[in-house]
């Protein structure tokens, strides 16, 4: 917020100051240069190459191949987009009453909810899965109703299930810091609860929204396992072909072609987000 | 602050009809929250009922066939199925603490200062997210093998920490973003030294963003699949091992594990309750 | 299978670990000089990433010196084995009565993982190790054919066997699993267990037993059929129900057994494509006919006491066109640390005894048929020693058909591109 003004206040730690934002990051950015940049720095030569396993990959510049992949799996790119918005929207309106419930009612017992909140995730995500794809089998209990009336299609329920607390985490996180005197004072001055909770307490919120769907939307876009053990027939998502591209035809350009459009369009998806989002309260969050 | 102060301004003040507050407040929103939360408890509930499933030896069935003890009187009758479970548990603490140290800071510097190389840095955040599994696993495994370094417990320990430093640092970040830092400024005009503020004002005050995303770091470490396939050499996991033994059938022993595993998890939250009690 | 390329001859060891290292070929070198990216290390690196293939050699076998790998047959005394989940005998500790039998035999100390989940994960797990010229930490390794195992004979990645040190399987080993279409001559490979891919129904709600593939088709069971998503379980039963022979079919008959596939699921009889978990699905009631292979229909069908999953209405049959009949085999990785003791196991498990302790577990077909009198007279379980699904009757075996074994990958390509529309869509 206010770091420059810091800086002019405190003459003699200057340097400090100018340096002290790279020490931070450089632990954690050196791990990521390492393992995770250099080695996605390859595969995205790997993606302009041509060829296949027995015959060896040459780096051919094919930059064509972005293009046909794309026009190839178009509808299953399109699916996922659609299906993780979807379910993105889903965790949101599960999440947010609850990582309210949790911030604001919660007591004491803050730590614990939140626990409880990730203990399924302990389980292995094929137990889950399979318990889900139990649930919502013809014969299931509840659910099996709900789905006849397509009101659960079962990979969408799948996905919004995985990433819930994806959701109800950062919401949560930033509830909780929301000054409990800036809420009394909103309720001192406008009439209902409503106005208190849709001009202040939303609003400082933003951060967290951001970070939930963030770390909701992305993943779940890219997701495989719920469309593998859970859909039916035309619901194979993008991550599932990229599955198929690599590791059962070995066609590794093909595979992480396909990566990087997924990859691209989300990370243009999340900086007009972030810019439509800019508001003042998170002017410095992105 | 800015916002409320922005919004505050322009409104007349009123009387809230209290007991529609109280409803909303005591009724619609703890039922509303216990729904969601039986939601995501109801698959692992499926689990331990079937955990007393009568089904055969061989794996387990979801269809009730009368109560059992079977898979827990042969509970460790899978000998790499405990293994399995172990290194799990290792690497997910491990790779939880680096990875909430290191997310973390990354967080402080993103939030705390402008400087060359900040939406470099966000982009890379960014792009470790939206990264696909498969291609993080393969692409960091090429890097271990053309280096020639033994894929084990410690090449998994690595991969976690790559793929939760996001994570940890996103989260933390929604705790920083807006926090008022003449808190800081206070300590130390008082006397206190970088650390000192750090630690008993800084700290404290980001305590649940690191928490939250050290749990969200965990229950990705513990669950992670195709990453650690790709980078675990000879080393077996939970996820890994489960994942295998779909092709012939879960065994009950996994049920089993899976409901002890809740079990010892509410456990925890139940002793956290108890103590916290006896504090107040 | 004389139109065959011959990556599978064996050869010199010593040129194998020469053309698996990892440095530039001279062609590749052209390459990239004319591409003229940057430097070594990034040359090096990408060739790493598991994205350059592998020059074929073909020395002639009568020149191949086994001594080289073999050394004078002294086994090291360590085996290190990957398999797959429940896919050994196991007594009630845990324990593998035929692998102790195995080290009181020969000494030999197995370290025994069950670290293989799917042929795909595990191959791209350890391809790029092989494609490095390293060791993947396993002496033996058990992949399916019809993609797997024949990609890694393609590419040169497993040790060549010598049959001197395979007695037992010279004389016990079925004569139908014996010079296999993707391993002639079994150069490389032995059967580990084989299966079955047909149909498993639930006899409560189907009352005329399915006689064919085509049955799956059947609008009568409209969202209630399951099939297999994978490019042999689905295609090659397909063939097989136009009398056509997967491994002779032409790229058109491969799209006329695949039209009425897609229409059944454009018209909704098909409720999806499975992988495992096509097995809960039917016990779940989401199907009532289905793809399925042989040993989890009788695990499904068998009664609990006997260690099955008591649902006796699940029946497996084999259609009238021939069920598919697959392998998963036992090989040994270029570069593996104990070749000897891993041909040693290969040619214990060939003895009758032995294969009937497993097979009365492992409930998959084994390769040896003497075994079937061992289950029957010692371990008195005529339950499995009778079953067709465990040991098939000659006649079943007769119309077998086998998993469809690429030519090369152009091959494979043009097969996935007809297929895999189909299931993954």
């Amino acid at each position: 917020m206010a770091a420059g003004v810091q800086q002019l206040a405190k003459p003699k730690t200057r340097l400090g100051k100018r340096l002290a934002p790279y020490l931070l990051i450089m632990p954690g950015g050196l791990w990521l240069l390492v393992f995770f940049l250099i080695p996605i720095v390859f595969m995205l030569s790997v993606s302009l190459q041509t060829g296949n396993l027995e015959g060896g990959f040459a780096q051919t510049w094919h930059f064509h191949r972005y293009i046909e992949v794309f026009q190839q799996y178009r509808p299953q790119m399109v699916r996922s987009f659609a299906f993780g918005t979807i379910a993105t929207a889903i965790t949101l309106l599960f999440g947010y009453p609850l990582a309210y419930w949790i911030a604001f009612h919660g007591g004491r017992h803050k730590t614990t909810f939140l626990f409880l909140l990730l203990l399924p995730f302990f389980v292995s995500f094929v137990i889950r899965t399979l318990a889900w794809q139990f649930i919502l089998a013809d014969d299931g209990i509840v659910f099996g109703t709900l789905k006849s009336w397509h009101i659960l299609p079962a990979v969408i329920s799948g996905i919004a299930y995985n990433f819930l607390p994806f959701m109800a985490l950062p919401l949560y996180v930033s509830l909780e810091r929301i000054d409990r005197r800036v809420v009394e004072a909103a309720s001192d001055l406008y009439a209902n609860k409503k106005d208190v909770f849709l001009r202040v307490i939303f609003p400082l919120s933003i951060p967290g929204v951001f970070a939930g769907i963030l770390l909701t939307f992305v993943p779940a876009v890219g997701d495989y396992v719920n469309a593998s053990i859970l859909g039916g027939t035309n619901t194979t998502m993008i991550g599932n072909i990229i599955q198929l591209e690599f590791l059962q035809n070995f066609h590794y350009p093909v595979a992480a072609a396909l990566s990087f459009i997924l990859m691209g369009i989300l990370l243009i998806g999340i900086f007009i987000y972030a810019r439509v989002l800019g508001a003042s309260s998170i002017e410095e969050y992105v | 602050m800015s916002v409320v102060l922005a919004q505050e301004t322009g409104r007349g003040p009123g009387l809230a009809p209290a007991g529609a507050k109280r409803r909303w407040t005591r009724l619609v929103l703890p039922v509303y929250s216990g729904l969601v939360l039986f939601y995501l408890v109801l698959p692992i509930l499926v689990m331990i009922l079937y955990g007393f499933n009568a089904s055969g030896p061989k794996r387990v069935s979801f269809r009730w066939q009368g109560f059992s003890l079977f898979g827990y009187t042969h509970l460790f009758a899978k000998p790499d199925l405990t293994t399995a479970l172990k290194n799990s548990l290792f690497i997910a603490v491990v790779s939880t603490v680096i990875a909430s140290i290191l997310g973390t800071l990354i967080a402080l510097a993103l939030v705390r200062y402008r400087f060359r190389g900040r939406g470099v840095s966000d982009f890379v955040l960014f792009m470790n997210i939206s990264a696909p599994e498969i291609v993080l696993g393969a692409s960091l495994l090429s890097l271990f093998v053309s280096f020639g370094v033994p894929r084990g417990i410690l090449t998994i320990i690595i991969a976690h920490v790559m793929f939760n430093i996001a994570y940890v640092a996103v989260t933390v970040r929604a705790r920083l973003a807006g926090f008022d830092r003449h808190l800081e400024e206070a300590a130390q005009d008082l006397g206190a030294g970088p650390w000192i503020t750090f630690a008993k004002v800084t700290l404290p005050l980001i305590w649940a963003g690191i928490l939250a995303g050290g749990l969200l770091a965990f229950a990705l470490s513990i669950d992670d699949f195709v990453i650690t396939n790709f980078n675990a050499g000879t080393t077996q996991t939970f996820p890994l091992w489960v994942y295998g033994a779909v092709k012939v059938g879960i065994p009950p022993q996994v049920f089993v594990m899976g409901t002890l595993i809740f079990g010892f998890g509410v456990l925890i939250a139940l002793l956290n309750v108890v103590a916290q009690r006896r504090r107040a | 299978m004389s139109d065959y390329p011959d990556p599978r001859v064996p050869m010199d060891p010593a040129l194998l670990r020469g053309l698996t290292q990892r440095r530039l070929s001279r062609r590749d070198a052209l390459k990239y000089a004319g591409v003229g990216a940057g430097s070594l290390g990034l040359a090096a690196f990408l060739s790493a990433c598991g994205v350059k293939g592998q020059a074929k050699a073909s020395p002639t076998p009568s020149t191949f010196d086994f001594t080289k790998i073999y050394g004078d047959g002294t086994p090291a005394g360590v085996l290190n084995f990957a398999n797959w989940e429940a896919y050994i005998d196991v007594d009630s500790k845990g324990n593998s009565p035929s692998l102790k039998e195995f080290t009181k035999e020969t000494g030999i100390k197995v370290n025994y993982k069950t670290v293989i989940n799917d042929n795909d994960p595990f191959l791209a797990k350890i391809i790029p190790v092989l494609q490095a010229g390293q060791d993947t930490g396993y002496d033996l390794i058990v992949i399916t054919n019809g993609g797997g195992i024949e990609r890694l004979i393609r590419l040169g990645y497993l040790t060549p066997l010598d049959h001197k040190y395979l007695p037992n399987w010279d004389a016990n080993a079925d004569p139908k699993t014996k010079n296999p279409v993707y391993d002639p001559g079994n150069k490389y490979t032995v059967t580990w267990q084989s299966g079955f891919t047909g149909i498993g129904y639930n006899s409560k709600v189907i009352k005329t037993p399915p006689t064919s593939f085509k049955d799956l088709l059947n609008p009568a069971y409209k969202g209630k059929v399951g099939m297999f998503s994978n490019n042999q379980d689905l295609p090659c039963p397909a063939l097989a129900s136009l009398g056509i022979d997967p491994n002779k079919a032409t790229p058109d008959q491969w799209r006329q057994a695949a039209a009425p596939i897609t229409q059944a699921k454009d018209a909704g009889i098909i409720r999806s494509f499975y992988d495992q978990s096509y097995i809960n699905a039917l016990e779940n009631g989401d199907t009532v006919i289905t793809q399925a292979w042989s040993g989890d229909v009788f695990i499904a069908a068998a009664s609990k006491d006997f260690g099955g999953d008591g649902f006796p209405e699940m029946k497996f049959v084999f259609p009238q066109e021939g069920p598919i009949y697959w392998h998963d085999n036992m090989a040994i990785p270029l570069h593996a640390q104990h070749p000897v003791d891993a041909i040693t196991y290969m040619n214990f498990v060939y003895q009758p005894n032995i294969a009937g302790m497993m097979a009365d577990f492992i409930w998959y077909v084994t390769p040896v048929p003497a075994a079937k009198d061992y289950v029957l007279n010692t371990l008195k379980d005529p339950t499995v020693a009778n079953s067709p699904l465990i040991f098939p009757s000659a006649d079943d075996l007769a119309h077998a058909w086998q998993y469809k074994a690429f030519k090369n990958t152009q091959e494979e390509d043009d097969w996935n591109s007809v297929w895999q529309p189909v299931y993954s869509s």
